[in-house]
């Protein structure tokens, strides 16, 4: 009987099955300011206790503001961050709080500090959640509700996703980046085209992805609607979690060894879909609509409405030129920008920074635009600046900030007013998402580096 | 404890629009509210700016079933997405699919997600728009709306859910045994409380 990596996962942490559904124990659970409130007051209205604390871990990210840390200037995002403090405290729960050193994207802090490791159920209360799968982990991204489930049982109730394997091969061009590849995906294959499905990333592409690539690509799997996303974990991902701080050392982490390398789906392993895709073939992206999967090669043009398949697909690109004040037929390369974010869970990690720094590095950001770079964690802060990448970015013109998720869904104060046009290697350009009629556009490091050079859409290859 | 729901009577409100994320059923800025409650006001805020949107028009004024398209709550995970349809009025949303973390979100809350084959969902479009009478029976899984029936699949489970009304942690704690023995065999990979030289220090 042959079995996916999924198979194999789900057996391991199967605690019961009743009705089809499955119980499943979860390894790790990660918390932040935005989907906890109502399910610690959940548990404090029914009298009901954490279960496992030392399985859970919080940080603070989506409303902490970048620029500063004066507090008293976003009085809800203070009460938000206090009552996490509050319920972290009562409830047992360690809090790696702003000004620790340990905080950041929750995304980006679980990986660095080894809490994230092959063949867990992780929980978050986050549907980006997917990035965690870079490591073989099923990291499940679920709401309040389940927070408090989690909280309460250190489970979840799940019917057993479909599985889809998605197989790259070939070699990616020089400056073509895991984050193009997702949203070439995406525009291939849809944004619903992995709902109700584990996507698995497999072949000899990924193999030679980086982990952090490889975090990036699953990142942007809920964009495919993915359930989760699994790589299988291999020595590119053992070498990054040797020495981490929560990672097994001395005869536990040769046993642990052991354990993971029997992760991976068998050859012959069957998956509800299976997807090949030719590295080759792709080029850096940008999106010019309001969904990840409304993407051309950064060398193309803006669509014609008209010229796609299908009523509802003609309706939503109209809309979306609209929203996003395009013409079709227009050169993306021709398109001017006023913002710059370089940030968020699926690049803000130090080689997309360094991705970043290697086009910026003695140049200038155009005039007409406003960059900013908010590293993912203290960590990835610190190490920028031990590197000195952070003096690349400001001697460019851009503004280097403290931690947090900042401009990718706006919720502390970094914002774009409406109209305003933003590269932003963020996950989502749906409508309003980093701000009331703003546009958003996505984009890789590099070419959001490019762009902030250029003034207008660009690969590196265009301002080198 | 949930109230129990059996049948949602109402009016429908159609929204033609395929992926609908949860970012546009509640922005961002309302995501700082600390309760489950008083996001309904907010609901699809920055589309009910338009004067052309699809639920400013009176015939669908106080709606309570939502009838949209593909791929419905795609994106963003929050909850906060399920309280502001439920706190509009809303206690039932059909589509011709779901993102899987807003439909886990909606029953949980007994925010009905009915998902029907693309034909018949056109179809129930064309049929609603301008604001009919629908009612959604729960018990029966059928949609009613004039003299058309139309029966739509769901979880067993989540039927009897919300049927009832359950607290699926009152319940997954009368299992508690079962967690208790997994546990038994379980080794924790780390206690997160610990940092530094404590962490693997036994």
């Amino acid at each position: 009987m042959t079995a996916t990596l999924l198979d194999r996962i789900w057996k391991e942490r199967a605690v019961c099955v009743e009705d089809g559904r499955t119980l499943l124990y979860v390894d790790l659970h990660l918390v932040f300011e935005i989907s906890s409130p109502q399910a610690f007051e959940g548990l404090r209205l029914a009298g009901r206790r954490v279960r496992r604390p030392d399985l859970t871990i919080a940080t603070m990210d989506h409303v902490v503001a970048t620029d500063s840390r004066a507090p008293h200037r976003d009085p809800l995002a203070d009460t938000m961050l206090d009552l996490l403090r509050r319920n972290c405290a009562e409830f047992g729960v360690p809090l790696n709080a702003t000004g620790s050193g340990r905080e950041g994207i929750v995304h980006v802090m679980g990986p660095e500090l080894g809490l994230t490791q092959p063949g867990m159920v992780i929980a978050c209360g986050d549907s980006h959640t997917t990035t965690h799968g870079a490591f073989g982990a099923l990291a499940l991204g679920i709401g309040t509700s389940d927070v408090e489930h989690v909280l309460a049982t250190q489970a979840l109730w799940l019917r057993k996703p479909r599985s889809m394997q998605v197989r790259l091969q070939g070699e990616l061009a020089p400056g073509v980046t895991a984050k193009d590849v997702a949203l070439y995906l995406i525009g291939e294959l849809g944004v619903d085209c992995g709902t109700g499905h584990v996507i698995e990333y497999a072949g000899a592409a990924v193999a030679r992805l980086s982990l952090e690539s490889r975090m990036t690509l699953c990142n942007m799997s809920i964009e495919a609607g993915g359930r989760a996303a699994l790589i299988a974990p291999d020595d590119v991902t053992f070498a990054y979690l040797e020495g981490r701080e929560y990672a097994p050392r001395g005869a536990a982490w040769e046993r642990a060894l052991d354990r993971w390398r029997a992760l991976r789906s068998d050859p012959d392993a069957r998956f509800d879909k299976v997807v090949e895709l030719d590295l080759a073939r792709v080029e850096p992206q940008v999106t010019w609509g309001t969904n990840p999967g409304m993407v051309v090669p950064i060398d193309g043009l803006v669509p014609d409405p008209s010229s796609l398949a299908g009523e509802p697909e003609r309706a939503a690109a109209e809309r979306a030129l609209e929203y996003m004040g395009l013409a079709p037929g227009t050169r993306m390369r021709d398109v001017p920008v006023d913002r710059v974010f370089i940030g968020s869970c699926t690049n803000s990690r130090i080689e997309d920074l360094r991705a970043a720094a290697a086009v910026l590095a003695g140049r200038r950001v155009h005039p007409a635009v406003t960059a900013i770079v908010v590293p993912g964690s203290a960590r990835v802060r610190h190490l920028a600046e031990e590197e000195g990448l952070d003096r690349i970015f400001t001697s460019a013109g851009m503004e280097w900030r403290l931690p947090g998720c900042s401009m990718c869904l706006a919720m502390n104060g970094d914002i774009l007013s409406a109209g305003e046009r933003c590269a932003s290697t963020s996950n989502r350009n749906f409508e309003g998402r980093q701000g009331a009629r703003g546009r958003t556009h996505l984009v890789s490091p590099a070419v959001a580096a490019a762009t902030a050079i250029a003034g207008r859409f660009a690969a590196p290859a265009h301002v080198a | 404890m949930r109230t129990p729901l059996r049948i949602i009577d109402g009016v429908a409100a159609v929204l033609p629009r395929d992926d609908v994320d949860t970012d546009q059923i509640l922005p961002k800025q309302f995501l700082k509210g600390i309760t489950r409650t008083g996001y309904g006001e907010h609901l699809f805020l920055d589309w009910a700016k338009q004067p052309d949107f699809e639920l400013n028009r009176p015939e669908v004024a106080g709606a309570t079933i939502l009838v949209s398209g593909r791929n419905f709550g795609c994106g963003s995970s929050r909850e906060h997405a399920v309280w502001a349809l439920l706190g509009a009025g809303f206690q039932a949303v059909v589509a011709s699919s779901f993102g899987d973390i807003f439909r886990a979100n909606a029953v949980k809350n007994g925010l009905v997600p009915v998902a029907l084959p693309s034909d018949e969902l056109l179809e129930l479009q064309a049929r609603c728009s301008g604001g009919r009478a629908m009612t959604i029976d729960m018990e029966r899984l059928e949609i009613r709306a004039g003299d058309v029936t139309v029966p739509f699949a769901f979880d067993a489970f989540e039927q009897h859910a919300i049927l009832e009304g359950l607290d699926e942690i009152a319940l997954t704690l009368t299992a508690e045994h079962s967690i208790l023995e997994f546990e038994r065999g379980y080794e924790a990979p780390f206690d997160t409380r610990a940092t530094g030289e404590r962490v693997n220090g036994g």
